[in-house]
């Protein structure tokens, strides 16, 4: 177990590193830096001042080196746009927003998925069951932002119980900082509510067909311990292993959610930094953000060990 | 599908000794379970409708997508029946224009990246070697990662525009082909009817195309179906993120886009774009998953729920 731990995290290293690397040189194969689009047609000495200020105008490899070895000093580099601020400051302001985020939208969303899921395993064929079918259906087709923005029409715009737009850290109060993410969790969390929901009642039913369950119920147990305790908990190793792929597609979700809520997260600061073709701060964006994705899958795999003690991983 | 249907299909696969592929099973068997299923029927009508609408944009469209009318921002009503934006442009048509560009990309990167993602799956596990490690080794980076992420580092590198969002989606879906192609093509290759065609000399080109590449072709179709949707979603995210085409191009994500300025004053700007994404990838999933019933695909070769 230790060894594929340790082999995993190795793993997982090479893949962000290779990562990061194919993007700091693709982004310099392609046409168009910083500059051009700021100023070549204007003042073309202009803009070669600045690549040489930048150090965009030396060989891609020596950039890529002094890149790598200030990143290994915890340098990423300022930001090219804006007032020349640190990659590591906008990240790390960013990253509490986008952790929070995907804390709610992850507690909201496993709560309602499993109580759904269990339920319409339960009552299979009611009323009940076809509206948790048919609101996963719908969940994985609609687009999240539109979702978000269909919310604050309703929520915040017509009825005011909770604000549109924009973050309060946490250290300004509970409910400031849950009330600004309850809508953009929502949103995010949906298509993760509807694959972990399909699931879970899928998984249900095939655990009450099985023998352990007739003798649990035969035996005299009441309903609610066989469900709980004897059907639920072996429920969840399939549920696990859709966990980290609809794990990941919530984190997608936050990506496109925050630009809806104007959440200055990692996702909007990204796409800020494409947009505006900022070099070091869409390498930084990149590396975090590869570090989310790789270290939660790993997260996922090493879990299922934990609820399924009969999986061994060997290598 | 209903379980009668189900146990149809199973008695007809029994009663073959090979494994049925999509080319062998009778022609329109298929037609008819898929006729059966409801939800699959409702899917393909408003799908072929769609594209239909999509074709003949500019005999359905009441107005040009671009026309700028005195209408600010007017709800619907008979003369606007979506209702205006701020420009005074017509809803409706613009959602018309929109599905082409929907639809398009959906369609042409989900093409593209079979293609492609079939030929590396068929290469990576047919020849095996260093070809399958390289190829493998790329596709695993990809697979630690959204298809959306992956479209989103790539418009980063290659830039915005219609062209490099098509480049970008495409590249983003092509783990997906590669992996259920190289899964199939590692145990057809074993099969018996391949070693008996290797041993009376047929090529290895031919025992590709002919003996191998018919076989994969059921997950591929089921893929690609699920592609579809998730391409189309896609494309509207990047537009509504300002990393698709360019700005005033009437796309479904870019309405949405610009329609967070009025949210609270044009409320129908919001709400009928959203719909129609919404109503498109319904109609593509309802589809795929009987389809998936039908050619019988397990869920283990292809990701159902793709991310």
């Amino acid at each position: 177990m230790t060894r594929y731990v340790v082999w995993r995290i190795f793993y997982a290293l090479v893949v962000i590193w290779a990562v990061t690397t194919l993007v700091f040189f693709m982004l310099r194969a392609v046409p168009g830096d910083p500059f051009a689009a700021m100023l070549a047609d204007v003042d073309p000495a202009a803009a070669d001042e600045l690549r040489a200020k930048w150090g965009l105008d030396r060989p891609a490899y020596v950039q890529y080196f002094l890149w790598l070895g200030r990143l290994l000093q915890g340098d990423m580099g300022n930001s090219i746009y804006g007032s020349n601020v640190a990659v590591s400051r906008i990240i790390s302001e960013a990253f509490p927003r986008t952790m929070s985020l995907a804390f709610i939208a992850f507690s909201l969303s496993l709560l309602l998925a499993l109580t759904a899921g269990v339920i319409s395993a339960i009552r299979k064929h009611s009323w009940l069951d076809h509206t948790v079918t048919i609101a996963a259906f719908l969940g994985l087709s609609m687009p999240d932002f539109w979702l978000g923005i269909l919310l604050i029409i309703l929520f915040a715009v017509n009825l005011h119980w909770l604000p549109a737009i924009g973050y309060v850290s946490l250290s300004e109060g509970f409910w400031p900082w849950l009330s600004h993410l309850i809508l953009p969790a929502i949103a995010a969390g949906t298509p993760f509510s509807a694959i972990i929901a399909r699931m879970t009642r899928s998984a249900m039913l095939e655990v009450l067909q099985t023998e352990y369950i007739k003798v649990a119920r035969a035996k005299g147990l009441d309903e609610k311990t066989v469900i709980l305790v004897h059907a639920f908990r072996n429920a969840l190793i399939p549920v696990i292993t859709v966990m980290g792929i609809a794990f990941a597609l919530l984190m997608s979700g936050t990506v496109i959610v925050e630009n809806v809520f104007a959440i200055k997260g990692l996702g909007r600061v990204l796409i800020q930094g494409i947009i505006n073709r900022d070099y070091p701060l869409v390498q930084g964006e990149i590396l975090i953000v590869s570090v989310l994705f790789v270290f939660s899958n790993l997260l996922v795999d090493i879990l299922y060990t934990v609820i399924d003690p009969r999986i061994r991983y060997v290598e | 599908m209903t379980e009668s249907v189900k146990a149809v299909v199973d008695v007809e696969r029994k009663s073959t000794a090979e494994p049925v592929s999509v080319a062998q099973r009778s022609r329109w068997l298929w037609a008819r379970y898929l006729w059966r299923d409801k939800k699959a029927v409702i899917g393909l009508v408003v799908l072929v409708v769609m594209t239909l609408g999509a074709l003949v944009a500019p005999y359905i469209a009441t107005h040009d997508p671009n026309e700028q009318t005195p209408d600010f921002l007017e709800p619907p009503s008979i003369y606007h029946i979506l209702g205006t934006d701020d420009l005074g442009r017509d809803l409706y048509s613009r959602i018309v224009y929109g599905a082409r560009i929907s639809l398009f990309v959906g369609i042409s990167t989900v093409l593209l990246s079979a293609v492609v993602g079939v030929l590396l799956g068929l290469l990576s596990g047919y020849y095996g070697g260093w070809l399958d490690n390289l190829i493998m080794r790329y596709i695993d980076l990809q697979w630690a990662f959204p298809n959306f992420i992956i479209a989103v580092y790539l418009v980063a590198v290659f830039g915005t525009g219609l062209s490099n969002v098509i480049v970008a989606v495409t590249l983003a879906f092509l783990d997906d082909f590669a992996r259920v192609v190289r899964a199939m093509v590692l145990s057809i290759r074993e099969e018996e009817y391949v070693i008996a065609a290797r041993s009376i000399g047929a090529s290895d080109r031919r025992i590709q195309l002919v003996h191998i590449l018919p076989n994969t072709m059921a997950p591929v179709i089921v893929q690609a179906t699920v592609s579809i949707s998730y391409a189309i979603l896609a494309e509207a995210g990047l537009s509504f993120l300002g990393l698709g085409v360019k700005p005033s191009t009437p796309t479904w994500g870019l309405i949405l886009s610009d329609s967070r300025t009025f949210i609270s004053r044009g409320w129908w700007l919001a709400v009928f774009p959203g719909l129609a994404i919404t109503i498109t990838v319904l109609s593509i999933n309802f589809f795929g998953d009987a389809l998936r019933d039908i050619l019988d695909v397990r869920e283990k070769q292809v990701e159902g729920v793709q991310h």
